[in-house]
């Protein structure tokens, strides 16, 4: 069974891919284009402020993959792979959680854990170390700050954990509401000291357009937000046909 | 109609034995893909060069992976 709710799982990430794709392509390609626009021409003020000691031009870089190629497939390929592997990973979560969180059926649960993955996986992180468009972020830095954004997912997704098993915890002694509140509380406590912990990254170059970074962002959000929702309906679609097709969905003979 | 409930059984959970080696070897495949998409040759390469890095290039900026 859960073969083939991983199968499902990186099926619809897929989807969710292919359809994450076009959302990126209409929206958020054109701040990248724009953010490469600025970054080049940031260089070529440099270049003619302090022109090189011996007179020789700087060699550029040699492009090893075209823009069209990184607009196009490349940015396919990533929203896909990504999406499948999302999409795989969340349905071994479901098939633990499927049944062990009270009475939810697998819709709903499907529906609920990609409520709380998009929360810790997407939210939570990038609220901290928001994405950033090129032009913006030091390459002598980009170790830091590649461990401080894993460390900060490893932990968001371990607070978010561990809320959610404090409320299966309580909800059969305290009920519904005092158990989600409680976990609540405890959850926004964690990310608030996990958060303010970590240290800040800002190496936003002086004059890039606060327009473009906000659009940028923006776009961010939405690729993750179609991700998730495809993947936690469809999924929870296909998990039920898998796993409920019990009597009362088959059409009353008698 | 009587006979007919719409309220759910609390459904059986799968057993953690037949989840396991799925859980495992797939989940560490599929983390495996996603440090390719978001993170090879970045701060970290386990090929040389910078082919990878540069084809998933936009993907990663927009998924707010770190990216140079």
């Amino acid at each position: 069974m859960t073969g083939s709710l991983l199968l499902r799982g990186m099926l619809v990430g897929v989807l969710a891919g292919v359809l994450a794709f076009l959302f990126a392509y209409k929206f958020g390609e054109p701040q990248v284009d724009l953010a490469i626009a600025f970054e080049e021409q940031m260089s070529a003020t440099e270049e003619a402020a302090a022109p090189p000691a011996d007179g020789a031009m700087v060699m550029e870089e040699p492009e090893l993959v075209s823009r069209a190629t990184q607009a196009t497939t490349g940015l396919l390929t990533g929203l896909v792979g990504y999406g499948a592997a999302v999409g795989g990973i969340f349905s071994l979560v479901f098939a633990y959680a499927y049944g062990r969180l009270g009475a939810l059926g697998a819709r709903a649960t499907s529906a609920l854990l990609a409520a709380a993955a998009f929360v810790a996986v997407v939210l939570v992180p990038q609220i901290k170390y928001p994405a950033n468009p090129p032009a913006v972020g030091s390459d002598d830095t980009i170790a830091a700050r590649t461990s401080l954004f894993f460390i900060l997912l490893v932990l968001s997704i371990a607070v978010m954990v561990a809320a959610i098993l404090l409320a299966r915890r309580l909800w059969a002694q305290r009920g519904g509401w005092t158990a989600g509140l409680t976990a609540l509380a405890a959850y926004l406590v964690m990310v608030g000291i996990v958060t303010f912990a970590l240290p800040p990254i800002n190496e936003m170059p002086d004059g890039f357009s606060p327009e473009v970074v906000w659009n940028f962002r923006v776009s961010s959000l939405g690729i993750h937000l179609i991700l998730w929702m495809v993947i936690g309906l469809g999924f929870g679609a296909l998990a039920e046909r898998r796993l409920e097709s019990g009597p009362s969905r088959r059409p009353a003979y008698s | 109609m009587s006979d007919m409930t719409f309220a759910p059984a609390r459904p059986a959970p799968l057993p953690l034995a037949e989840i396991l080696p799925w859980a495992v070897f797939g989940g560490l495949l599929l983390l495996i893909a996603i440090y390719f998409v978001g993170a090879e040759e970045g701060a970290t390469s386990v090929f040389q060069g910078s082919m990878i890095h540069e084809f998933v290039h936009d993907g990663r900026h927009l998924l707010g992976f770190p990216c140079h």
